[in-house]
């Protein structure tokens, strides 16, 4: 039937056949972050010992399409100060990243939109992307509150974005691989070969590398409620907020997938006998999710200076270290710990 | 040196960040407190103060003998009262308004009435949609009073012990 179909559509089979598999990739994606934001609501509550939301369908399920209707129907305020042109771009700049990157993430063993050779190089150079989004949101909106979120969350990302590379290289170190797909094979055969066992301190670093980078609690200062009010996104409202919304929680779950793609191994199971397949992915995915929730449950947040203290005088020096340690047991015949 | 090594590995393990985690995950599965206000309400004492209400007696007279001791004690003058001697000779309210809208709810002109006429109800949601409407004549008062008078009676019981 395939083959009907192709030979129907001829030279617009190609793109056609691609855009079906960027939808299939995509909503899902959506939905998840809608029910993101309702499990955040969920979670956030139960351990502060409310229920959270719970008005709007069964058990309020439909919570999250209520919103989303909500801030559809709302008018998109624009500043008369504002630079109009990038105040409208600057949501889409940040939301465009973190959907791109979902490109060479792959969901199984043969199950990828696009397997390049480069594919970690991929995605830690369109994420990086996404910072660009919220320096122009915050500079276009002309507000000082928007400003100062904007610089925090600026500095914040660069600061932590080379932690989190150095990160990487233990495992790309490791996997001898900057293919997505290569690097969890190299973890195939239980969940004792995982990443996050022979190169755990890179698994710390990573993790809190992360929350910074998707600007979550603890290291939230860019939005910081009690300072500058929401920061970069103060000025915007309606579909234009929403879009803000979107690009954190996909971007969230993008790291969180990340994660589990090179320190949880990917789609494998994690004992032999029970079969591989995307359900893991999935399961780990959620797992980092969970404690993204749970870290923004628990910690109060960090003061600004104490972060950029934490991301240069900690961070990367241990990830340096641990790098130098490694490189160099890998050289002796006690390498084979590592991959 | 020892203490030095025991703080490096509880520093670079994470421990006190895994001890608030731990606290944090015990009470995600504590039982929940929330009040679910429409279905569920919380207890009310019996001196709750809401909406006021005029009583009657069991004949029906209403009780009120308009002797103004409540306009008198009402600290934001928010009871107004007109009387005058109805057909039987006794001395009744021509008028008894209450401006709820002044009215802060302390409760004096129930201690004060010599024959619990005035009183407050555990009504406290109700709304007005003009200014006016929180405007209670003594027609209003009367009608909430007939309306919650086994409440009213019943609260006026459980707290007349304690007086």
């Amino acid at each position: 039937m395939m083959d009907q179909i192709q030979n129907l559509l001829g030279p617009a089979w190609l793109p056609i056949w691609t855009l079906v598999k960027i939808m299939v990739i995509v909503l899902p994606l959506l939905i998840g972050v809608a029910y993101l934001t309702y499990a955040e609501r969920k979670i956030i509550g139960y351990m502060q010992i409310r229920i959270g939301p719970n008005r709007v369908g069964p058990k309020g399920w439909l919570q999250p399409i209520a919103d989303a209707l909500k801030l559809m129907f709302k008018e998109i305020v624009i500043p008369t100060g504002a630079s109009k042109g990038v105040f409208i771009l600057a949501p889409v700049l940040a939301l465009a990243p973190a959907l791109a990157a979902w490109a060479v993430i792959p969901f199984g063993d043969t199950l990828v939109l696009a397997d390049l050779d480069a594919s970690l190089l991929y995605v830690m150079a369109i994420t990086s992307m996404g910072v660009y989004g919220v320096i122009l949101a915050g500079w276009a909106s002309n507000s000082k509150y928007a400003f100062l979120g904007a610089m925090r969350s600026a500095a914040q990302i660069v600061s932590y974005e080379i932690a989190m590379g150095f990160a990487l290289v233990g495992v790309l170190m490791a996997a001898q691989s900057l293919n997505l797909g290569d690097i969890v094979r190299a973890q195939e055969g239980g969940f004792w070969r995982w990443y996050f066992l022979p190169l755990f301190p890179m698994f710390l670093v990573y993790l809190i590398a992360i929350l910074a980078e998707t600007n979550r609690s603890p290291f939230d200062v860019a939005e910081g409620e009690s300072e500058i009010v929401a920061g970069f996104h103060v000025d915007y409202s309606g579909m234009a907020f929403a879009v803000f919304f979107l690009a954190e929680y996909a971007n969230m779950i993008l790291v969180s997938a990340m994660t589990a793609l090179m320190f949880l191994g990917g789609w494998l199971s994690p004992v032999p006998f029970l079969p591989d397949g995307l359900v893991w992915l999935l399961a780990k995915t959620s797992f980092i999710l969970f404690l993204f929730l749970w870290f923004r449950a628990t910690f109060p947040r960090y003061r600004y200076d104490q972060i950029m203290r934490l991301g240069w005088k900690v961070l990367i020096p241990v990830t340096l270290v641990w790098l130098l340690v490694m490189g160099a047991v890998m050289q002796t015949s006690l390498g084979r710990f590592f991959h | 040196m020892f203490k030095w090594i025991q703080q490096f590995f509880k520093t670079f393990l994470l421990v006190e960040l895994l001890k608030g985690m731990a606290v944090t995950g015990r009470h995600l599965f504590v039982r929940k407190i929330t009040i679910q206000y429409p279905e569920q309400h919380t207890p009310m004492s019996p001196r709750f103060r809401g909406l006021h209400a005029q009583r009657r007696y069991a004949n029906g007279e209403e009780r009120c003998i308009a002797c103004k001791l409540c306009e008198a004690a009402c600290p934001a003058m928010a009871i107004h009262i007109e009387s005058a001697p109805r057909e039987d000779g006794t001395r009744r309210t021509t008028r008894y308004d209450i401006d709820l809208t002044k009215c802060i709810f302390c409760g004096y002109c129930e201690e004060a009435c010599p024959v619990d006429a005035i009183v407050e109800t555990h009504i406290f949601a109700y709304h007005g949609e003009k200014r006016g409407d929180l405007y209670y004549t003594k027609e209003m008062l009367l009608a909430v009073g007939d309306q919650y008078e086994a409440e009213i009676a019943r609260n006026k019981a459980a707290d007349a012990k304690y007086r």
